[in-house]
C-alpha cells in the first residue's frame, strides 16, 4: 500500500515537475515545491589531510569526488541538495582564520547536476578542519521550509578548532530546528575521530559510518540522501508546562518537546465519554548519560488522582526510552450522548536520565509525544470470548451433565408413569 | 457408559477434524511475498520501515546504528521476530540485541528466544530472536499485555569496542507468527488496533488514512480481525450437541429396550 502510494506520489511529483518545467523557467518551480521539499546539505572536509592516498589506492579527496559524482547522478527528483566545504580555501597557519574557513560550494536548492559536478571538480585539499563552524553554517543553509532536513558530514579528521565542541554545536542545532538530522561519515577514522563523529550523529538522531572504500562512501551517501527523500511525519513543536493547570491542550497528533534533567513536563488532553486516550512518549538520549535510566508517563485527573501510568526502565547503550498508556473512558448510559463535557486528562512526563560527567545539561533531551483520541468501545464482561468455552474438559463436562440430566429425566418419567399407574 | 465413551470418541474425531480447519480460516499472513521486501531500515520509531509478516526484510547499516522496523500483529497471533546480522570481517567482541515495542511504544517482553547475544571477535554473523506473548484482543488498561496493532522492532549493538563503531553491517529481519486460535480468545475488543496515528482517523470520522499523521499504515493481510470469531463457537456447539446426545442416551438407559416388562400387553 505504501509502495503504491509512494510510487503514485513520485509519479505525480515528476509529472508536476515536468509540466511546471515546460510552463515556467526553473525559478518558478521552486515556489510550489520548496515548502515541503526535503533538503540535504553535504558538508565535505577539504582539509590538507584529504591528500592522504589510502582509499583504494587513491587519495581521500579523489575518492570523495568520485563518490559525489555518483551521488549527484542518483539524487532523487524533488530533493534539494547543497554542498558546503570546510577547510577548502585558507592554506595558512593562522588558527583563527583557518577556523572560519567554510564556504558554500553549491547552494541548497533544485539540483543542476552539471553545475554541481563542476563545482566539486575544482576542490583541492587545503586547510584546517573547522567542523563546528561548518555545521552552524550548514544549518543556516537549510533554513526555511517544512520538509525534512539532513546534513551529511564527511570528514577525515577530528575538529581542529577547540574549544567549540562540534558535538555541542550539533545538539544546539537539533534543539533549534525540528527534523534536522546530522549523519556523519569518517574517512579512514581513528578512535578519537570515531568518538567525535558518532557523538555529533547521536546528538541529532543521525548515524555514524566508518568508510574505508570508495564504493562504501557512494552507497552510504546515496542511502542517506534517499532517506531524506522518504516522506516522514513531521512532529509539531510544543512546550509542556511545569504544572497541569498551565499545560498546553493537545489533540491527536505527534508532538516534540525538550525536557531537561530533573524536569517534569505536563500536557492536557480532552477525552469525551466513550473515547479512548492513547499516549506514548519517548525521550532520546542525545548525549552521554549514566547507564541506568527510566521514564514515567502518568495520566492524572485535574484533581490529581492518577488514572493509569506507563513506565519503562533500562540500562546500557540506548538511543531512546519510551513508554505509553491508554485510558478508555467508559460511556455513561444514564447521561445521554454528549451530555457531559469531555474530561480533561493531564499527562505528566518525567525521565530519570542523568548526565554523564562533563556533559552540558542544556538544551534538554528531545521528547516525542504521540496523542491519539480514538472513538469506540472498550469493554469486557467475561474473560473468555463471549463466555464460550473450549477444550476436552468442557466437552466432558457437558456430556456428563447431559447424560445425568437424561438419566434423571428418564427415572422421573418412569416414576411418574408408575405413580399414575398405581393410582 | 459405553455410549458416552463412543460419543466422546466421536467428538474427539469431530473436534480433531474441525479445529485445524478453523485455525486455518483465521487470517494468516502469506509467506510468499518476498518480491517487494524492504531493503532499508528506519532509524527511529517515527521512521521505522514497515514490513509484513512472512517477509524477509534486509537493510545495510553501520555498527552502532539503531535499526527500526514495524509490523502489524493481530489478536490470536504469537509473533516470533528473528534477525540475523552479518558482521564485518574483522571486529572485536560485540553484543547485539533485539527489542520489540508495541503500538504504544511499550517494551514487550520476549517469552523465549535469544534476545541478546554476545559474539566473539571476528564472528561472521549473529542471530537474535524474540518470541512475543500471544496477542490478545483486549486487556485492561493497567496491564501490559500485547494488543492488536503495530509492533516495532529495534535492532542494535548494545556493547561494542570504539574501534568497531561505524563498521558496515548487513541485517536481515523476519517476523512469523503462530496462530494460537481460540485458546487465546478473550472477550472484548479495542476501539481501534494500537496503530499510532489512529486518533486522526477517529476524529475525521472516516476510515481514510492520511500519510501525514498515520505513522504506520500496514494491516495484516485480510484486515484486522473483527474479534467475534473464535473456534470456541465450534467447541461449545459440539459440546452442546454431545450433551444433547448424552442426555438422550441417559434417558434411553432408564427406559430399557422396548416396553417395560411389568406392563401387561394391551394396557
Amino acid at each position: 500500500m505504501i509502495r503504491t502510494q509512494r510510487l503514485a506520489a513520485g509519479a505525480c511529483a515528476l509529472l508536476a515537475a515536468l509540466t511546471a518545467g515546460i510552463a515556467f523557467p526553473a525559478g518558478a518551480v521552486a515556489d510550489e515545491t520548496t515548502a515541503t521539499a526535503p533538503k540535504v546539505n553535504l558538508v565535505l572536509d577539504v582539509s590538507g589531510s584529504m591528500r592522504a592516498r589510502d582509499i583504494d589506492g587513491q587519495s581521500r579527496m579523489a575518492a570523495a569526488k568520485q563518490a559525489f559524482n555518483e551521488v549527484l547522478d542518483a539524487t532523487p527528483e524533488g530533493v534539494q541538495l547543497g554542498i558546503r566545504t570546510l577547510g577548502a580555501n585558507y592554506p595558512g597557519d593562522d588558527r583563527k582564520t583557518g577556523c572560519k574557513d567554510t564556504a558554500q560550494l553549491y547552494p541548497v536548492g533544485p539540483l543542476d547536476r552539471t553545475e554541481a559536478k563542476t563545482a566539486v571538480a575544482t576542490l583541492t585539499p587545503t586547510g584546517w578542519t573547522p567542523i563546528g563552524p561548518a555545521l552552524l553554517k550548514a544549518a543556516d543553509d537549510l533554513d526555511g521550509g517544512e520538509g525534512s532536513k539532513r546534513i551529511v558530514l564527511i570528514s577525515d579528521g577530528e575538529d581542529t578548532c577547540a574549544p567549540l565542541d562540534p558535538c555541542e554545536v550539533a545538539r544546539e542545532i537539533a534543539a533549534k530546528g525540528i527534523g534536522l538530522t546530522i549523519d556523519t561519515l569518517g574517512l579512514v577514522p581513528n578512535t578519537r575521530m570515531r568518538q567525535q563523529l558518532s557523538c555529533i550523529a547521536e546528538a541529532t538522531g543521525g548515524t555514524y559510518t566508518s568508510v574505508e572504500h570508495t564504493d562504501e562512501l557512494t552507497d552510504k551517501v546515496n542511502q542517506l540522501v534517499d532517506r531524506a527523500a522518504d516522506p516522514v511525519v513531521v512532529p509539531e513543536a510544543v512546550a509542556g508546562a511545569g504544572t497541569c493547570a498551565k499545560a498546553p491542550k493537545l489533540s491527536s497528533g505527534l508532538y516534540t518537546d525538550r525536557e531537561e534533567f530533573g524536569q517534569q513536563r505536563w500536557y492536557r488532553v480532552n477525552v469525551p465519554d466513550g473515547w479512548e486516550l492513547r499516549a506514548s512518549v519517548s525521550v532520546a538520549a542525545d548525549r552521554a548519560v549514566s547507564p541506568a535510566y527510566g521514564l514515567l508517563l502518568r495520566a492524572v485527573t485535574e484533581q490529581g488522582r492518577e488514572i493509569v501510568r506507563g513506565e519503562a526502565a533500562g540500562n546500557g547503550r540506548t538511543d531512546v526510552i519510551s513508554t505509553g498508556l491508554r485510558y478508555p473512558k467508559a460511556e455513561l448510559e444514564e447521561a445521554g450522548d454528549g451530555a457531559l463535557p469531555p474530561e480533561t486528562v493531564c499527562l505528566q512526563v518525567t525521565h530519570s536520565f542523568s548526565p554523564a560527567g562533563g556533559v552540558k545539561t542544556t538544551p534538554g533531551l528531545p521528547l516525542e509525544l504521540t496523542v491519539d483520541v480514538v472513538h469506540g468501545p472498550d469493554e469486557s464482561s467475561d474473560v473468555a470470548s463471549f463466555g464460550l468455552g473450549r477444550g476436552w474438559w468442557l466437552l466432558g463436562a457437558l456430556i456428563l451433565t447431559g447424560f445425568l440430566a437424561g438419566l434423571v429425566w428418564g427415572w422421573l418419567s418412569r416414576w411418574r408413569v408408575a405413580v399414575w399407574r398405581t393410582n | 457408559m459405553r455410549i458416552t465413551r463412543v460419543l466422546s470418541a466421536a467428538a474427539l474425531m469431530l473436534g480433531l477434524a474441525v479445529t485445524p480447519a478453523v485455525a486455518d480460516s483465521t487470517p494468516s499472513p502469506s509467506a510468499s511475498e518476498d518480491g517487494g521486501a524492504p531493503t532499508e531500515a528506519g532509524t527511529s520509531f517515527r521512521t521505522a520501515t514497515e514490513i509484513e509478516q512472512g517477509q524477509t526484510a534486509t537493510a545495510s547499516g553501520s555498527t552502532g546504528d539503531y535499526l527500526y522496523w514495524s509490523f502489524p500483529a493481530d489478536a490470536g497471533q504469537r509473533p516470533t521476530v528473528r534477525a540475523t546480522v552479518k558482521l564485518p570481517d574483522t571486529h572485536a567482541a560485540e553484543t547485539w540485541q533485539i527489542d520489540v515495542y508495541d503500538g504504544l511504544r511499550r517494551r514487550q517482553s520476549c517469552q523465549s528466544g535469544a534476545q541478546t547475544r554476545a559474539v566473539a571477535a571476528d564472528a561472521a554473523s549473529v542471530e537474535v530472536a524474540c518470541v512475543l506473548r500471544t496477542v490478545r484482543a483486549w486487556s485492561e488498561p493497567w496491564a501490559g499485555d500485547p494488543l492488536p496493532g503495530t509492533y516495532y522492532i529495534r535492532l542494535t549493538v548494545v556493547d561494542l569496542a570504539t574501534s568497531d563503531l561505524g563498521l558496515p553491517v548487513d541485517a536481515e529481519v523476519r517476523v512469523d507468527s503462530k496462530d494460537i486460535g481460540g485458546a487465546a480468545a478473550v472477550d472484548g475488543e479495542l476501539a481501534h488496533p494500537l496503530v499510532p496515528g489512529a486518533g486522526a482517523i477517529s476524529e475525521s470520522g472516516e476510515d481514510e488514512y492520511t500519510k501525514k499523521t498515520l505513522l504506520a499504515s500496514l494491516e495484516p493481510s485480510g484486515g484486522w480481525a473483527s474479534g467475534w470469531w473464535s473456534d470456541r463457537w465450534v467447541w461449545t456447539a459440539i459440546g452442546g450437541a454431545l450433551a444433547a446426545l448424552a442426555g438422550i442416551g441417559g434417558y434411553a438407559l432408564t427406559r430399557g429396550s422396548g416396553r417395560p416388562s411389568r406392563v401387561p400387553p394391551g394396557a
